[in-house]
């Protein structure tokens, strides 16, 4: 058999055990009827899991990566600027991939129907964010710091301050969401979302203070990096069907 | 370098995630257009309103609009779909059957569409697979579904009805969806 006749497909490695909390985290409450009971089975990487949507052209305009702008007016708080690099565990930028934002206000409040927190909606904040990684795997929002806010899962229950981020990569394998937190949140230590994460992992949500970023008379810098998985050290080879 | 982990979508992801066109992974009016849809449930059998579905596909050529296609990239159709649940659970996207892949060792996989599914709840995404009940013959050879135990590969299988393909999704529970770690 050549080379000509086989398919050669890039492999991604698996997901590290260490990195992802376990679907089932007893703390928090909603995992109890929503997490799988049986083990998942091992799928292959076939070419339906190596590529996936190329997206983002014509979805994103500059503008969308600024949160503070919105319906004619400034939103309220702390403005503050989040920016970072996309790679994949081997340090390759991920260029050109969709990176998603969603975020409660300074007040901690979201724009949601379901969000009865008393604590007001600020009609020049609606939370959303969007922008693509640049050649380098370079992004950077303008956004309010969020408020934490209350929850129902237990007694005084109170989510730390986070920025959901939503991110694609290059295949279907990479596809990532995850919550972005701020350095040295006193809630940390009694939230079951953070904490469903193997400790040695958690670090890797929590944004850095970054002077470098910040803007004087303007904003705060924060800088967070987001590591996806990488690529096999060699490719799978699949005979052409 | 270690990978960033994986967090709930939380119950507000229909502020982020939803797009108008999410659906529709091709235009109405397409030829051989269907809608596959379903229901998520959670081990209480009771709707999940606040979950969203993605979905990824080839074309119906069996071909992908993405560099890493050895076979060349193809373009023109998306193969992505993407739709929150509403107040019922239900979800729905319209697309083409795909073509047939090429699987392990070469062989062609039966037709499929690889499905993610996030929720309030989910402190990771869940990842199953769409196959077709009228697609037996394609089934019934098809490596990554005969690796499936034989009692739980219907939680996999679409079927059809007038406005196109059924599959629901069941979080938990004694017919739970099969998913895949990937």
């Amino acid at each position: 058999m050549t080379a000509a006749d086989r398919l050669v497909i890039p492999g991604y490695r698996r997901d590290d055990a260490g990195a992802h909390p376990p679907l089932l985290t007893p703390g928090y409450k909603s995992t109890l009827l929503r997490a799988p009971s049986q083990a998942p089975l091992l799928l292959p990487h076939t070419l339906t899991e190596v590529t996936g949507p190329v997206l983002g052209e014509g979805r994103v305009t500059p503008s969308d990566s600024d949160l503070t702008l919105h319906g004619g007016g400034e939103a309220q708080g702390q403005r503050i600027v989040v920016h970072g690099q996309v790679r994949d565990s081997d340090g390759r930028p991920v260029p050109q991939t969709l990176i998603e934002v969603w975020q409660a206000n300074a007040g901690g409040r979201y724009l949601h129907r379901w969000d009865q927190h008393d604590s007001p909606l600020d009609p020049h904040f609606t939370g959303l964010g969007r922008a693509l990684t640049d050649s380098l795997g370079r992004y950077r929002f303008v956004t309010i710091k969020p408020g934490a806010y209350p929850w129902g899962n237990h007694h005084n229950a109170w989510r730390p301050a986070h920025i959901h981020f939503s991110v694609f990569g290059r295949a279907f394998t990479q596809r990532l969401v995850t919550q972005m937190y701020f350095p040295d949140d006193p809630l940390f230590p009694y939230d079951p979302i953070y904490n469903s994460v193997p400790e040695a992992a958690r670090h890797r949500m929590v944004s850095r203070f970054d002077m470098s970023a910040t803007v004087e008379a303007w904003a705060l810098g924060f800088e967070f990096d987001i590591v996806l998985r990488g690529r096999e050290a060699t490719p799978m080879e699949e005979p052409e069907s | 370098m270690s990978h960033t982990p994986s967090q709930t979508v939380g119950p507000y992801l229909s502020i982020g995630l939803p797009w108008p066109d999410g659906p529709d992974v091709v235009l109405d009016g397409t030829p051989g257009a269907f809608w596959l849809y379903g229901v998520v449930t959670d081990g209480a059998g009771e709707p999940v309103p606040d979950a969203l579905i993605e979905t990824w596909q080839a074309d119906p050529a069996g071909r992908f609009d993405h560099p890493d296609d050895p076979r060349g990239a193809v373009s023109g159709f998306r193969g992505f779909g993407r739709c929150p649940t509403d107040d019922s659970g239900r979800w729905a996207i319209r697309t083409l059957k795909p073509g047939p892949v090429p699987g392990p060792g070469g062989a062609p996989q039966a037709p499929h569409i690889d499905m993610s599914v996030f929720a309030r709840g989910l402190l990771h995404r869940v990842v199953t697979r769409v196959y077709f009940a009228d697609e037996e013959p394609a089934n019934a050879t098809d490596a990554v579904l005969g690796g499936v135990p034989a009692e739980r590969r219907a939680t996999l299988i679409a079927v059809p009805d007038e406005t196109g393909y059924r599959f629901d999704i069941r979080l938990q529970g004694d017919d739970e969806t099969v998913f895949f770690a990937i």
